[in-house]
């Protein structure tokens, strides 16, 4: 039963990391309707913006936070302004978005690799193995602390969606960018507050990863199963997103705990694919019917 | 000046990679499917042949032959699962599909695991691969203008309009999928038989976006194209051999560059054939002489418009 | 001329809550050309997308009788809503796909043009046209001709037969259509009043015996409207079709239906022969609005 629990608490905290990923994909989507594949690679520098705060510049933990934040905010505006201005200009086709962002994501993979090296880099240890223990089961500070950024990150999220006028904005867009344009938004400041939002969400997300395992410059391979999450919980449904991602971070600890750490990964995909046959479209996806 | 040996090994990698991109340009030029999965083909291809030579002495040619069968048997049970997805949900799902190959093939001890498989004969020189490749462009090349070709360009097209005219969507897509996962089987296969040893980690998930981006650099719905987007980025990299580490950020860098300066790839929807160039060659004195025509015209009516 | 070709039988079909079709019941006889107005939003198209399986019905049924027995085209979906009968609906509900309803030989165009916007004229009928052509996969990759020449390789003398078949009837479809002289322009950039045309050239390639026409003439001048009518009569004596057609140019309706089927908010409204719609009090009122008094 304890064991059980500690499972429950660690893939909760690991889905909370994969829902702040899960997100900023999600709203890309939401929007843009492409699969911004160049997010793996901002999260990935999230993890060194933290990491060189920390390290070089000696920052506390939460100031490398603000700075991986903000960085990783900036980096994701500036890919959006370089690469996917002169398409959603053009009205190029969704898959002419994938492909510049695969592009997108190779450039900045591959300078990281050709200016800091390919090498694996561990961050100092910020929250000593400190664990709480409530009955049986110790809950470790790191995971906690993880849970609660995630979980107030995306509060502020909903807050900001919800309350504010730029929030109308972005959910109106999301229902028809078109229509939107028409009442007078504007469409390209949208993008951009989205674009830094899931920047922002990228950096916490990247700095945090990087914590918990270590830095280097393919995480973002490892951060494409948040692509997954956001897919299995519907593409461009927030609350799917952060669904699938929680449901994604119980999975994969369950399978590591009680069948092999090693199927792991293995498993999420299988779970992609079975999720993907019963239900086409996520579980929270909108279902949209060919109009003739 | 490239060693003959050298330029043998990239003529030879240009070769197997145009095997598996024209594959991937019927399924995603010519009938409008994304994959990211194909690298998980070609891996299926490889050691399939790999372990028939190495553990049933089976000869190369069959071998390969066995490879992309193989392939095109694992194609059908994966399009009977995906094909029905939409857009995005199809690409992340053979995204999926690419990534659990690997990782399939990594925990399988009885293939080798993560340390991979060695002792395959490394026969497959350049006389083999360039049959192989004008095989699979002849072979292609009629396809895509047979009835069944047409059929998946309509596809490509507008969906709901093919079936209305009797289309079976999910019988080309099908065909479509299950044609370049056995063209990726086959240059998988090849691949093995060129390097000698294979394991999971030479099948990534960049080697599909590699695949996807060489059909769309060289211009989508063009098999011509194709064959120059994979000549062009297989050579680019080695030209920028010299500095190792930057060549693969000046080929993310083209890759945008391209997207955003001439989306339609380098060749997109133009195919050079040689009736093609021959009926142009005709035409030439034409063809100028009416440009020539309606720039006197256009200067006309602006003069007029001036007056 | 008495035989039924196309039946509705208390067909409905509801998005959500909201009624989109309800309870609509006619017989399209052998060899007529019948009409289907109503005001914008009536429900028009979405019989079209009823009848060619785009949509699945909700209650009701639609049969057809044009291969001699009846067939049924579209059957109600018999599952409610939940993630269990979402589930049965996926995997065990199987009605007619709309290209199985094509084959059956009915076929259509579409009210927003979608022809095949980057292939050439000749090349949107001539993929159309693959019906008439029975190859298989397998002998499609092999080279059947020498290149630069018109030299058919042996082995393969049947695909070449069928190919030229292909080509022919293409030509002379385009030919009758008019659409000969833009045979090598790109669809997309052909006048819209040839888009139309070129759907219905594409249409007639699977030798359909019911051809659903949505709004044949919209973009059309009055002359080039005046030409489509004689047109449209031309191709049912040619084809020995039969034609339903939805249309808000009232001349032409007037002028080609043998009878008319009025839709308003997706429910009968009136039915009858041209003059009797004409001077129908309901159909006036839901055309023009309820006169003042």
């Amino acid at each position: 039963m304890s064991v059980f629990l500690q499972q429950l608490i660690n893939g909760l905290s690991l889905g909370s990391i994969y829902a702040l990923m899960a997100v900023g994909y999600s709203l890309v989507y939401s929007i843009l309707n492409f699969s911004n594949f160049a997010h793996g690679s901002v999260i990935m520098l999230g993890a060194y913006f933290g990491f060189f705060a920390m390290t070089l510049l000696p920052l506390p933990f939460v100031g490398a936070l603000v700075i991986a934040a903000l960085g990783c905010g900036i980096v994701a505006i500036i890919v959006e302004r370089v690469a996917y201005k002169p398409l959603r200009k053009r009205n190029a086709p969704g898959l002419y978005f994938i492909i510049a962002a695969m592009g997108g994501s190779i450039f900045l993979e591959n300078l990281v690799i050709a200016t800091i090296g390919p090498t694996f880099k561990t961050y100092p240890e910020i929250f000593k193995s400190t664990a709480f223990t409530i009955g049986s089961v110790s809950i470790n500070k790191l995971d906690l602390i993880m849970f609660l950024i995630a979980s107030v990150s995306l509060l502020i999220l909903v807050f900001i969606l919800e309350k504010t006028k730029i929030g109308l904005a972005i959910r109106a867009s999301s229902y028809s960018s078109r229509g939107a344009t028409l009442m007078g938004v504007n469409v390209d400041r949208v993008v951009l507050v989205i674009f830094l939002i899931g920047g922002v969400l990228a950096g916490l997300a990247g700095m945090m990863f990087g914590i918990r395992f270590t830095v280097y410059p393919t995480i973002g391979v490892i951060t494409n199963k948040s692509f997954i999450a956001a897919v299995f919980g519907g593409l461009g449904s927030l609350p799917g997103a952060v669904i699938g991602s929680v449901i994604l971070g119980l999975v994969e600890t369950f399978a590591a705990g009680y069948v092999a750490s090693n199927w792991r990964d293995f498993i999420a995909f299988a779970l992609l694919i079975f999720v993907l046959v019963i239900k086409p479209s996520g579980l929270m996806g909108k279902i949209t019917e060919d109009k003739a | 000046m490239f060693e003959w040996y050298y330029l043998s090994g990239i003529l030879i990698l240009c070769g197997i990679n145009l095997m598996v991109v024209l594959g991937l340009s019927l399924l995603t030029g010519f009938t409008g499917l994304f994959s990211f999965g194909h690298a998980g083909f070609m891996a299926i291809g490889a050691y399939t042949s790999g372990a028939l030579a190495t553990m049933l002495d089976v000869p190369f040619i069959p071998a390969v032959v066995c490879g992309g069968l193989a392939a095109m048997l694992v194609s059908f049970l994966i399009g009977a699962l995906t094909l029905n997805l939409k857009g995005d949900y199809f690409c992340i799902a053979t995204l999926g599909f690419g990534e659990a190959m690997r990782l399939i093939l990594n925990n399988v001890q009885f293939l080798g695991g993560a340390r991979g498989m060695t002792g395959i004969p490394m026969k497959s020189d350049l006389t083999v691969v360039a049959i192989f490749v004008v095989i699979a462009v002849v072979f292609m090349w009629f396809l895509i203008k047979s009835r069944h070709g047409r059929n998946m360009i309509a596809i490509r097209e507008e969906e709901l309009a093919s079936q209305a005219i009797g289309i079976n969507i999910f019988k080309y897509k099908m065909m479509s999928l299950a044609i370049s996962a056995l063209y990726a089987g086959l240059g998988g296969a090849l691949w093995a038989f060129y390097l000698g040893y294979i394991n999971p980690a030479i099948f990534p998930l960049l080697k599909s976006t590699e695949l996807t981006i060489m059909v769309i650099i060289g211009g989508l719905g063009s098999i011509t194209g194709s064959i120059v987007g994979t000549f062009f980025l297989t050579f680019l990299p080695e030209i920028f051999r010299s500095f190792v580490e930057w060549r693969m950020v000046v080929y993310g860098a083209a890759v945008i560059a391209v997207m955003v300066l001439r989306p339609q790839g380098l060749l997109g929807g133009i195919e050079f054939s040689p009736t093609g160039i021959i009926r142009w060659v005709k035409n030439l004195p034409e063809n100028m002489a009416a440009k020539k025509a309606r720039k006197l015209q256009s200067k006309a009516q602006a003069g007029q418009g001036g007056e | 001329m008495t035989n039924p070709v196309l039946t509705l039988n208390n067909v409905t079909k509801r998005f959500g809550g909201l009624t989109a079709v309800g309870d609509v019941s006619f017989e399209i006889k052998e060899g007529e050309i019948f009409g289907l107005i109503g005001p914008n939003g009536a429900g028009k198209t979405t019989i079209f997308n009823l009848i060619t399986g785009v949509y699945t019905i909700t209650e009701g049924e639609i049969h057809f009788h044009g291969n001699g027995k009846p067939q049924l085209v579209a059957e109600a979906d018999p599952y409610g809503t939940g993630f269990w009968n979402d589930l049965k609906r996926r995997f065990i509900f199987k009605p007619n796909k709309p290209f199985q309803i094509a084959e059956m030989g009915i076929t259509r165009t579409f009210q927003n043009i979608r022809l095949f916007k980057k292939l050439s004229v000749y090349e949107n009928v001539l993929t159309a046209c693959h019906r008439s052509a029975s190859y298989g996969l397998f002998v499609s990759f092999f080279p059947w001709k020498v290149p630069f020449t018109d030299i058919v390789l042996p082995p393969f003398k049947g695909v070449a037969a069928q190919e030229k078949a292909l080509n022919e009837k293409t030509e002379e479809l385009l030919k009758m259509m008019g659409l000969w002289e833009y045979k090598d322009m790109t669809a997309a950039n052909l006048p819209y009043g040839l888009q139309r045309k070129l759907e219905i050239a594409r249409a007639l390639a699977l030798d359909p015996k019911l051809l659903l026409l949505d709004e044949p003439a919209a973009g059309m001048n009055p002359e080039e409207t005046l030409a489509l009518v004689d047109l449209i009569k031309e191709i049912r004596e040619k084809f020995h079709l039969t034609v339903l057609i939805i249309e808000h140019h009232m001349d032409l309706v007037m002028n080609l239906c043998d009878r008319i089927y009025v839709l308003n908010f997706g429910r009968y409204l009136a039915q009858g022969i041209p003059e009797e719609i004409q001077s129908n009090k309901d159909v006036i009122e839901a055309y023009l609005g309820k006169e003042e008094e």
